[in-house]
């Protein structure tokens, strides 16, 4: 007689009568397999930060797949950095669950674009994307771009478009795109650290 | 098999002899009430360090959520607001969870051989492939853990990751609490920090401050630090004296062999029927799982 | 913070004011755990609601939102009335000796200078008094009454306990207790921190209740020292970092003052920044501001920037108006902005009043979303029913939505808010055809040098000229952006005081901001960054555990700016003769020729005390300000001013002056006031806040966070509830004049009605993380309900005190 592990659950589920059969031995041999093994016994571990507060505590994130070339890597835990001065291991609630961050089902995959007056997303390629805002960017700035005020002073500022920066990015995509942004004259840039 | 390192103490409805030889540390997680800040982050760390995710609640009007014990949820923040010193307010939030018995009221009364075991360093683990999911654990359980899942009918509760101990790591939970109010050892040194806790706690005022190691289940494995020793029904009716039912005592004591085997003697014939002419309705069945 | 996060253990007693440290930055409180175990430390927080931070504390004492200022000035008096205060400390290290000019006054709640059309100060008086040799004039007794000690004692005398209580609600004898604990740290031997957030920020005089603080922390002499200082516990994994980059109008990477169009000559704007020393021998370290700057302009326009065309000085846009967020959103809703693109922020839920940033992004002509989720903002334009009424075919903006990596998935550094810039690396690949912020920054860019470089167009040559040479353009990596902004030597730098001597020679990496030269020889795109990767390599990615202090400073592990220093002001942790004020807590210290010891010192290494260099090395003067000089908008002292909503008819420190109920120099836009509730018909004061099972808006979209904390609610007091007939877990409707939310009911022993002014004040607590995107419960954006004013220095709005109705619904 050949039980399989899903008969097998699905009979015990029946209740009290035929799992008692499970008491005297009828259990198919793989049930028996046991308790779980450790988890991450040969899973890579990479050194991070935690995105949220500015605690910035230290992560150890453990991604599926030793780095060989045929295997896609994937994150399967995240924990804390016991070596991390600050938090030595531990992570607060929102810590605790950045996996349900990184495997959000609101996570971004493609750009988008939506239309004036329309109701929904369109996908497009990057290249598309890029072409598009350039141009928007490019047609603005060269029609508002102000070289000299009323004065005469030169002041060499775009202020009909805007930027407001994450304060959960990087340092070096901070340094990035204040350089750009002031390099295109763009005065109108604000951050969430201001608020 | 993977817990090998772990000897096995006792086992459900077994009478082999479990292994003596080798001796193990009893362990012990402490759980110090005054230092806790209810951030839940320990619930989220069991949720993630054991592949669990309950359904996503509602707020009926506090802080506790999810909102009980679930096969889903092994560990639950308890909050209550109380003013033990009138004009005093206190938000004393307990983590809820098994307390992991020294004498386990739910190992006791489960019919299953090798359902629950306890494990020589004080674990009382649960393991499911072997869970008929008859609920006496839930009845022999003096503080109400064990949940009974929806999807499989088994039994769940906190193993006090017994895997990671298992290969010499801390629970989830404790690696996780930002202010260290979950912390785990050896039983001997975790007694020794509360009293430590305990000491601090009288020096800033609070009297009865004292450690939560109930006698009535021959101790535990998860003990708590209480500001009000002496009230332990304030944090959300943590039980004064606990104690197995003594039903559970008497199930376990003579009847369950015989019960055990009574019923096996007269299901058997149902279940050889349900197995060979039922495949295909499991089978449909597995396809929609 | 002036110190860092493991540096809370060595605290004696901790306030949290202003803040719910335990309940926002969990990890961080853990060392407040600590000093409380280990060094018996004690645990006071004032706050609204009690709090989880409140839960562990060892005192609790309630205050009504927006009334802090008068709380600590109630602590200020009371120092100075008990003598509570460190004598030594505040006469060498801070203003309180220092002459006032006489024509600086205070009458009724205003400051001398007051122009009420203009809601602003002429702030020529508030200076000090200058002596023929160019210096200030100084009153060592400390008697003089124009001196700053007899002006300050003079201004607090009026923030009586008695008063405390009539503006806080704070029962008189909870804030003798409060003070009693914070004044107990003004010996030599004992020090306290202060942990505060948005709870001071989020005011309209949100500035003003730090430097209340800090005044105390200045005259208990706990700043610069270990387990002291002034502690912001910043809110998001790299808010410090972005903020230093200064992704926001007023200044350039490095805090350096952006031009303005008053600046329009080179020589003259950096001479202006050069503040010169205001007492003998005194650093007034931003002489050396020219230095910055034009290692910035090397940075940005490599070859082009040249003497001869003033290192492309012109070339910076001059800024004409204050450019915050608030100020971009009104002019937005004029109509006088035609882009927006938002990196990673989420303004239609993190910005005040959601209607009006609607309204203001449907005026746009295109909107680019860059984000790792999903956002309000990126779908402004939907309908989701009640959460977002609108009209897709109303609205013409044009948008695109752009998927960035998150934090697993790229690699760089971020800067906590102890200023330790540590690095992480990517530990996968992103999702579907997700890049990171760096690659979508480049791409955009890129892609409008080329279109320029084809059609040319308005003043191109900043576009065409900004240095980029990356490696692969399209992709520049992390490593070549931080090794950009730390800075480099472009010619052999020397030793001037012996030019034989090279320092760095050309095209190393340069080790600190010190070798940064004004002459072009050097590029820097972030001084305060200069050292955090040199020669010896990326030093934020330092993994050393070894702490030599026990001090938990860690000194090897990333890199700490300025110069690694761990704590700021260190010199100030030494008494004048530079001997530490507590052995056992010794950072630095004077051993007869130099500076030296566990931290790196906040001074030049070989100033001697005699020399009598003050430890405040940036101010031209030396000194922690007391008096604030021209500093803040509002005056140099902090007065207590009633929020822009407030319960009282008047402010019950100038009831009768209606110049001085609210702040007098907050700006408040036109059609903004009109959309301000009073209190006839939103009874109820209302705060907004975080909770701790949540991160801002972003976590609604995180499962986890989900099931431990799934849906919107209202905190309210027992009284209030029964008043309304409301049950806990009842559904009610919060409205303010701007809009409603509707959640469930938290009925609650933690907030507490509280008398103030003679009548009751209620406060309704409205946690803010849900919206109407993501895998949590919809629900409301709070800030349907917030006011759109600001502080009057940073324009932080003011989410933290504001009048509500509530209802069953």
């Amino acid at each position: 007689m050949q039980v399989t592990r899903r008969q097998f659950f699905r009979i015990c589920a029946a209740g009290v009568g035929s799992s008692s059969l499970a008491a005297l031995g009828f259990a198919p041999g793989e049930a028996l397999a046991g308790v779980r093994a450790f988890k991450l016994a040969r899973a890579s571990e990479t050194r991070s930060t935690c995105p949220y507060c500015s605690v910035s505590c230290g992560l150890l994130v453990y991604s599926l797949g030793d780095k060989a070339k045929n295997a896609k890597s994937e994150i399967i835990h995240i924990e804390g950095d016991p070596d991390h001065p600050v938090n030595r291991g531990t992570l607060c609630p929102k810590g605790a669950g950045l996996l349900d961050l990184v495997h959000s089902e609101n996570r971004l995959k493609y750009p988008e674009v939506r239309a004036p007056s329309s109701k929904e997303w369109k996908r497009i390629s990057w290249d598309e994307a890029f072409d598009r805002i350039a141009k928007h960017m490019k047609a603005d700035r060269d029609k508002n771009f102000i070289t000299t005020n009323d004065q005469g002073v030169t002041v060499n500022r775009w202020n009909t478009t805007g930027l407001l920066a994450s304060s959960a990015a990087s340092n070096e995509t901070g340094y990035l795109t204040v350089k750009v942004a002031r390099g295109l004259g763009i005065v109108a840039l604000d951050t969430q650290a201001r608020i | 098999m993977a817990l090998q390192s772990l000897d096995i103490k006792a086992r459900s409805a077994t009478t082999t002899p479990t292994p003596q030889a080798r001796g193990a540390i009893p362990v012990a997680k402490l759980i110090d009430i005054s230092k806790c800040i209810g951030c839940k982050a320990c619930q989220v760390a069991c949720m993630q360090w054991n592949d669990l995710r309950d359904e996503v609640g509602d707020n009926v009007g506090v802080y506790d959520n999810p909102a009980d014990l679930t096969a889903q949820s092994w560990t639950v923040m308890r909050f209550s607001e109380v003013e033990v010193e009138q004009g005093r307010l206190e938000w004393l939030i307990r983590k809820d969870g098994c307390m992991h018995c020294a004498d386990p009221g739910c190992l006791k009364a489960c019919p299953a051989p090798g359902a629950i075991v306890q494990y020589a360093n004080g674990i009382v683990d649960f393991h499911e492939e072997h869970c008929i999911g008859c609920g006496y654990c839930v009845t022999g359980c003096p503080f109400d853990i064990p949940r009974i899942s929806k999807k499989d009918s088994k039994a769940y509760k906190c193993t006090l990751c017994s895997d990671r101990v298992a290969v010499g790591l801390e629970p989830a939970c404790v690696k996780t609490c930002p202010t260290g109010a979950i912390v785990f050892g050896s039983k001997e040194d975790m007694i020794h920090h509360a009293e430590g806790r305990i000491a601090d706690l009288k020096e800033r005022g609070y009297a009865n401050a004292g450690l939560y190691d109930p006698a009535g289940v021959g101790g535990t494995h998860v003990m708590y630090v209480l500001q009000h020793a002496d009230q332990p029904q304030l944090y959300a009716d943590l039980p004064k004296d606990p104690h197995i039912s003594p039903l559970v005592a008497l199930w376990k004591g003579v009847t369950k062999p015989l019960m055990s085997l009574g019923i096996g003697v007269a299901v058997l014939a149902g279940f050889f029927h349900y197995v060979t002419a039922g495949p295909k309705e499991v089978e449909e069945e597995n396809e929609t799982d | 913070m002036t110190n860092h996060w493991v540096d809370i253990k060595n605290a004696d007693f901790i306030l949290i004011m202003g803040g719910n440290a335990a309940e926002a930055h969990p990890c961080g409180f853990k060392w407040v755990t600590e000093a409380k175990a280990n060094r018996k430390a004690t645990l006071a927080v004032v706050d609204p609601r009690f709090t989880r931070s409140a839960a562990v504390a060892d005192f609790y004492a309630p205050i009504r939102p927006g009334s802090d200022i008068a709380f600590l000035g109630g602590v200020i008096n009371y120092l100075l009335s008990h003598d509570l205060i460190h004598h030594d400390y505040v006469k060498a290290y801070t203003n309180a000796p220092y002459l006032v000019r006489e024509d600086f006054t205070f009458d009724d709640g205003i400051f001398s200078g007051y122009n009420a059309d203009k809601r602003s100060y002429d702030r020529e008086s508030w200076n000090y008094q200058i002596g023929a040799d160019g210096y200030v004039m100084v009153d060592p007794t400390m008697q003089d009454p124009r001196c700053v000690y007899q002006l300050m004692k003079q201004h607090y005398s009026r923030y009586t306990p008695e008063m405390v209580t009539q503006v806080c609600g704070t029962p008189t004898a909870d804030f003798l207790k409060v003070a009693e604990m914070i004044g107990a740290t003004a010996t030599p031997d004992k020090v306290m921190t202060i942990m505060y957030a948005l709870g001071w920020t989020q005011h309209t005089v949100g500035s003003q209740n730090i430097r209340a603080m800090a005044m105390i922390q200045l005259l208990l002499g706990n700043i610069g020292r270990p387990g002291g200082g002034v502690n912001a516990l910043r809110g998001h994994a790299n808010v410090q970092g972005i903020t230093d980059m200064c992704l926001y109008s007023d200044v350039l990477p490095g805090y350096l003052g952006a031009p303005t169009d008053a600046d329009a000559v080179r020589e003259e704007y950096l001479a202006k920044k050069s503040l010169k020393p205001l007492r003998p021998n005194q650093m007034s370290y931003w002489q050396n501001f020219p230095k910055f700057h034009t290692s910035l302009m090397k940075s940005w326009y490599g070859n082009a920037a040249t003497a001869e065309n003033g290192f492309c000085y012109d070339w910076l846009p001059k800024k004409d108006a204050p450019y915050d967020v608030l100020h971009i959103f009104e002019l937005m809703h004029q109509g006088k902005m035609n882009g927006f693109l938002c990196q990673g922020f989420n303004p239609l839920a993190a910005v005040s009043c959601v209607k009006k940033v609607r309204e203001s992004l449907a005026k746009l002509k295109y909107l680019v979303v860059m984000d790792p989720l999903a956002t309000e903002t990126s779908e402004f334009w939907q309908d989701y029913g009640e959460y977002n009424e609108v009209d897709p075919a109303q609205v013409q903006t044009e948008v695109f939505r752009l998927p960035a990596t998150c934090f697993a998935e790229d690699t760089g550094s971020f800067t906590n808010s102890g200023r330790v810039l540590q690095w992480h690396w990517a530990a996968a690949e992103p999702p579907g055809e997700t890049r990171s912020d760096l690659d979508i920054v480049a791409g955009i860019f890129t892609r409008l040098r080329e279109l320029y470089q084809k059609e040319g167009g308005a003043f191109p040559d900043p576009v065409l000229n900004l240095a980029w040479a990356y490696s692969t353009p399209l992709t520049p990596s992390p490593e070549e952006v931080a090794k950009e902004f730390n800075g480099k030597a472009i010619a052999d730098v020397t030793d001037p005081k012996d030019p034989t001597k090279v320092l760095a020679k050309a095209g190393e990496q340069l080790a600190t901001f010190a070798h940064l030269r004004d002459d072009g020889s050097t590029s820097c795109g972030n001084w305060l960054y200069c050292g955090a990767w040199s020669q010896a390599g990326n030093l934020m990615a330092r993994r050393d555990t070894a702490d030599p202090s026990g001090l938990g400073f860690y000194p090897a592990w990333g890199f700490s700016w300025p110069a690694n220093r761990r704590v700021l002001y260190n010199r100030a942790n030494a008494d004048p003769a530079g001997k530490p004020w507590d052995p056992k807590r010794k950072t630095i210290a004077w051993d007869g020729t130099k500076w030296s010891g566990f931290d790196v010192p906040d001074m030049a290494p070989n100033a001697a005390p005699e020399q009598d260099v003050g430890p405040f090395i940036m101010h031209p003067d030396g000194v922690g300000h007391l008096f604030a000089l021209k500093g803040m908008a509002e005056g140099p002292f902090p007065e207590h001013y009633e929020p822009f909503e407030t319960p009282l008819a008047t402010n019950p420190m100038h009831p009768k002056n209606p110049l001085a109920t609210r702040n007098p120099a907050a700006r408040i836009f036109k059609g903004d006031e009109a959309d301000l509730g009073t209190v006839d018909k939103f009874p109820y004061v209302a705060t907004t806040y975080r909770l701790t099972e949540h991160q801002h808006y972003w976590t609604k979209n995180v499962l986890s966070s989900a099931i431990v904390q799934p849906a919107q609610f209202i905190e309210m007091d027992e009284t209030l509830a029964k008043e309304k007939g409301i049950a806990n877990g009842d559904v009610v409707k919060v409205s303010s004049h701007r809009g409603y939310v509707r959640a469930t009911a938290v009925v609650t022993r933690r907030l507490k009605p509280l008398t103030v002014d003679g009548k009751t004040v209620h406060t309704v607590g409205v946690p803010i993380h849900w919206g109407f995107v993501g895998v949590a419960k919809q629900g409301f954006l709070a800030n349907r309900l917030t006011p759109y004013v600001g502080d009057a220095n940073s324009q932080t709005p003011e989410y933290k005190a504001f009048l509500v109705n509530i209802e069953k619904a």
